[in-house]
């Protein structure tokens, strides 16, 4: 059994794909949590999906870390409960203080939306174990704030730490200048908390997680999250 | 676009002049004596148009610093004759309203007295081009609108068609256009979200959106920044409500410097049972106000949207609306939410016109009279005016009728979702549409008249002449071909639309399966295996050189490219875009382009279910070429058995099926090669296409095929290029050795014929089956390898003219050039 929960802001806009993509591969039903509810039902894991929370107009999710529902993701992750933040959802877990750094805007200045290759830098958090080290994996990103800026102390941190989960990089796996798409510091494309159990990546898996749509490498994020919830049971 | 027919109206004054020149009387009457006597081309009234810029800003000083108007209930329906006290009605204010004097009679008869302020605001809203297709309709009138997978054709928000198991589609096309020139972000984000509305209104989810632009030549010193506000304002409001960008087409000419066109279309799936409709049925049921407030923005948006531009048209910058997509996906849920409930017995999104047009349609189809309390009016701004209420267009906003009793379940939807939610009037059965505002009747006019009685124009036109054939031998031949395909492919006609695209999240809601960049985009229907395959097309330069010819061309290459996908094609929704109506010319064009369509349509079963018209498309005299977007919707049965255009296998021949003629007349090659665009265009065979259809489904959904692509702008060599930058892999080509020029072959546009990629053990199985229904095949090229090849010639890697097709749009905006 998995009791995976779903906040729904105002504005999120990929809640009802992530819901998709759990139910799908994990077969078990999905609760949607509203953003002005006090708390999220007991839950192996939350997810804070892609979109637009309240929309955006102030710094990319820097409403919604000030909604109701967020005092109590806050403690329930400080307690120790996973939580996945994609896209707006890092954004939120980053103004939040759950993860370090900010996402500004691309270097670009514009919003891109295509299929990135991305190394696997940390296989060993909870929504990671069923990729490999540095496996070399393509999931689509879709945003115009994803350029992942944190100070050099805290980014030399991150490293230390192993808490760099994904980097953006070629197709044999370089993190490169040019595969970065949108200026990340160190081609940061996803972090973790100290625990691993909180992880935040601005790249959707739940976009890609079956032949159909274009790839399916999105899969093993949410059948890592099932592994994980599974393990201790056995 | 479903009209009643003059006669049906009680309209005496629209008549029929034989030679094929019609003349409206009363229009005539109205001239001037030269014009009566010389139908110049400029026959819209130089005057009116200079004094119609500076309209809005005097309309807005006059509502703030003088006296309300203000017409007494009892004295008004006392004495009808009285005129309205408050802001005088002279000629002037009736001109800056775009209201021709033959116009304002006929107001005047109706109404029976001098209007209000705010009832000459209502009709000059209702009677504008753009709400009445004053012009238009007697032409949209002959389009064949219906067919069995029709459920709701013109007349409503948006045209419905089956989709089969109980799901249908609810799709339309509209134009943004005169908005996007003046201020292109807000401009374009704003169409984004209107023609959304349309959708949801009608009780679907929207789940893609694509959208038809036509700028200036690049060299134009405005192109660019309108290029980048447009993209970025379609992007900024899709991404933000969570709807998909899944596909469109782009092109520049200098036919469109000084107007630019901003189409969007969406579509979207409900539930057949669930399909909701803007007839307000019934007496005494509430009237309802959602989503934002009502502001000053967008007042006369329509009426600017109706006219033509002059040098100073940055001066209408305030007409145009400002778009908030982040209340557009909160009023798009907490709709859906309400619709799920069986509460809603009418809904109508206040789009052109405001809460004057939805609130008198709703009414009007409904067969009832609406009062309007517009104290309860959600507002922005403080003191505004009734007037100025009436003809908002701020967006985001809806009109819905509730059955009495739901009000406070509906209200506490809306609350959840934090929009605005107001009962500002009732149905009546009094027939007549009444506006109160603190205490006085601001406007007290019969439904029924204002919803059907604006003015119907059979403008006088003539047919364009088609020019006559090139033969492709007069149309010199390239140095070497390949060189040519890379020189054509990177050039703005044809290189990569990446950089656009890309701004636009085309993945959201998980459904897209076939991506932008192909033929068609395919989005799944949620839930299911079955797919809905959407494309837009429209070749202006053929249009204008043949109207009928070119519209047909435009129907057929919607209809070819879902086929090439592997759908069935449904029905279209169009945008006409034209100049100037009052120009014979032009509504020659417009009557050309009606009529291919409408043979298009009916010979392919493939109606036409919704649609807009944007007339006015001109500058100091100089209209855009004729420019009816074509928006074309199919159904995928099984997603799994689709096509896509990328080369993937080794060793596979392409054969070509259809005609070859070799017609370079208007072809992209004849530009190239002397500098313009002439002869015909290559006509279009609609029984050929039919069959080149029914093949090219059936080998898709056999798998037979392993790639396949329509063959369009360009020809041939092109459309085989871009099958192997697709794939990423290359082609050997053979060379043709028949009895025509064989530049003509590479580049000529032939209609009706497609390129597909198959295993060589299938080959003779496919040209048989070509043979069988009379279609001529034959094998061009075969795959593998990382060049285009061609005997006798250098060639070509595909690394290089990948890098040629890729690099101009974005080196155009990133200033390059």
């Amino acid at each position: 059994m998995l009791r995976a929960s779903v906040v729904v802001f105002p504005g999120s806009n990929c809640d009802r794909d992530v819901q998709v993509a759990i139910e799908k591969i994990t077969g078990f039903p999905v609760k949607m949590v509203w953003h002005g509810d006090a708390s999220v039902p007991p839950s192996d894991l939350i997810v804070l999906p892609g979109g637009f929370s309240y929309g955006d107009y102030l710094r990319c999710g820097a409403m919604a870390a000030h909604s109701p529902i967020m005092r109590d993701v806050i403690a329930k992750a400080k307690a120790g409960t996973p939580v996945l933040g994609i896209c707006n959802g890092f954004q939120v877990l980053c103004e939040s203080g759950l993860l370090p750094g900010v996402l500004m805007r691309n270097a670009s200045l514009k919003f891109i939306c295509r299929d990135v290759t991305l190394r696997v830098d940390n296989d060993q958090t909870f929504f990671t174990k069923c990729y490999r080290k540095d496996q070399v994996v393509k999931l689509p990103i879709a945003h115009a704030e994803g350029n992942y800026f944190a100070d050099q102390e805290t980014l030399d941190r991150l490293e230390g730490e192993g808490r760099v989960v994904f980097r953006y990089c070629d197709e044999a796996g370089e993190a490169t200048p040019q595969s970065n798409p949108n200026g990340a510091q160190r081609n940061i494309a996803g972090i973790c908390s100290e625990d691993g159990r909180v992880v935040g990546l601005m790249p959707h898996p739940e976009r890609l997680f079956e032949l159909p749509l274009g790839g399916a490498d999105g899969r093993r994020m949410f059948e890592s999250a099932l592994v994980s919830v599974l393990e201790p049971m056995s | 676009m479903r009209a009643p027919t003059a006669p049906e109206m009680g309209l005496s004054d629209v008549i029929a002049v034989p030679h094929g020149w019609r003349w409206d009387l009363a229009w005539d009457a109205s001239l001037h004596p030269r014009q009566r006597v010389h139908p110049s081309p400029r026959a819209g009234d130089n005057g009116e148009r200079r004094r119609y810029k500076r309209r809005h800003l005097d309309l807005q000083n006059r509502t703030r610093d003088q006296k309300r108007p203000r017409m007494d209930a009892k004295t008004e329906s006392s004495s009808p004759d009285k005129p309205a006290a408050g802001i005088e009605i002279t000629p002037e204010i009736v001109a800056e309203h775009g209201l021709k004097q033959d116009e304002y009679s006929r107001l005047l008869k109706i109404l029976g007295r001098t209007p209000s302020f705010t009832e000459l605001g209502i009709f000059s809203v209702m009677w504008s081009e753009h709400c009445s297709y004053k012009s238009s309709r007697v032409w949209l009138r002959t389009l064949p609108t219906s067919g069995k997978q029709v459920i709701q054709g013109p007349g409503e928000n948006a045209g419905v068609v089956d989709l089969g198991d109980g799901d249908a589609v609810v799709f339309k096309m509209e134009s943004h256009n005169h908005p996007s020139y003046i201020e292109p972000y807000q401009g374009a984000a704003t169409g984004v979200g209107g023609i959304m509305r349309d959708v949801f209104t009608m009780g679907a989810r929207p789940v893609a959106n694509l959208n038809a632009l036509r700028f200036g030549a690049p060299e134009h010193p405005k192109t660019r920044h309108l290029v980048d506000g447009v993209v970025a304002g379609i992007g900024g409001y899709g991404n933000c409500v969570g709807v998909p960008t899944v596909g469109g087409e782009t092109n520049f000419d200098k036919g469109y410097n000084n107007n630019i066109l901003v189409n969007a279309m969406c579509a979207g799936l409900a539930r057949t049972d669930k399909i909701f409709y803007s007839a307000a049925k019934g007496v005494g049921l509430p009237v309802i106000y959602v989503g934002s407030k009502t502001g000053r923005d967008g007042i006369h948006g329509a009426t600017m949207a109706s006219a033509e531009f002059d040098d100073k048209s940055e001066e209408k910058r305030p007409t145009v609306q400002v778009g908030d997509p982040f209340t557009e996906k909160l009023l798009i849920e907490a709709c859906l939410e309400l619709m799920a409930k069986d509460v809603i017995i009418a809904i109508q999104d206040m789009g052109a016109a405001g809460l004057t047009s939805s609130s008198c349609e709703m009414a009007d189809k409904g067969g009832v009279g609406i009062t309007l309390n517009l104290d309860h009016v959600p507002q922005r701004e403080a003191a505004m005016t009734a007037y100025e209420m009436m003809l908002s267009e701020s967006q985001e906003r809806m009109l819905m009728v509730l059955k009495p009793g739901s009000e406070p379940e509906a209200e506490a939807i809306f609350r959840k979702w934090g929009l605005d939610f107001a009962i500002v009037g009732e149905t009546t059965d009094t027939g007549r549409m009444i506006v109160t505002h603190r205490g006085q009747v601001e406007a007290d006019i019969p439904v029924t008249t204002l919803a059907n009685s604006a003015p119907v124009y059979e403008r006088p036109w003539y047919p364009t002449t088609p020019p006559k054939m090139i033969l492709p031998e007069w149309v010199p031949a390239p140095n070497a071909v390949l060189t040519t395909l890379k020189t054509m492919m990177s050039g703005p006609a044809l290189a990569s639309r990446r950089w656009i695209w890309e701004q636009y999240d085309h993945m959201v809601m998980g459904d897209t399966v076939q991506r932008p960049g192909g033929d068609a985009a395919v989005v799944r229907v949620h839930g299911t295996q079955k797919g809905l395959a959407l494309a837009c097309d429209v070749t202006p330069r053929y249009v204008a050189a043949d109207p009928v010819m070119g519209t047909k061309q435009a129907v057929v290459e919607t209809w070819r490219n879902l086929t090439a996908v592997g759908a069935d094609p449904l029905a279209i929704t169009d945008n006409m875009n034209f100049a100037n109506p009052e120009r014979p010319e032009v509504m020659g064009q417009f009557v050309g382009s009606v009529k291919g369509m409408a043979e298009a349509c009916r010979v392919l079963d493939y109606p036409v279910v919704s649609g807009n018209v944007s007339l006015y498309n001109e500058t100091n005299g100089v209209g855009i070429p004729p420019t009816p977007a074509i928006g074309g919707v199919g159904l995928v049965p099984d997603v799994a058995h689709i096509a896509d255009i990328k080369l993937k296998r080794e060793s596979d021949l392409l054969i070509l099926i259809g005609r070859e003629a070799g017609h370079l007349g208007q072809s992209l090659y004849q530009e190239l090669a002397t500098g313009k665009f002439e002869g015909a265009p290559p006509p279009v065979d609609l029984a050929d296409e039919i069959k080149a259809g029914r093949l090219v489904r059936a080998l898709i959904r056999e798998g037979k095929v392993s790639a396949v692509h329509d063959v369009s702008d360009g020809g041939l060599l092109v459309a085989i290029a871009e099958m192997a930058l697709a794939g990423g892999m290359g082609v050997e080509l053979f060379a043709y050795e028949g009895r025509l020029p064989a530049h003509a072959i590479w580049f000529g546009e032939d209609q009706g014929r497609y390129v597909v990629s198959v295993d060589p053990m299938l080959a003779e199985q496919v040209l048989e089956r070509a043979r069988l229904l009379a279609l001529p095949a034959r094998i061009v090229a075969r795959t593998g390898g990382e060049v285009i090849g061609l005997k006798g010639e250098q060639p070509l890697p595909l690394a290089e003219l990948k890098a040629a097709n890729e690099a101009w749009l974005p080196g155009y905006m990133a200033g390059a050039d």
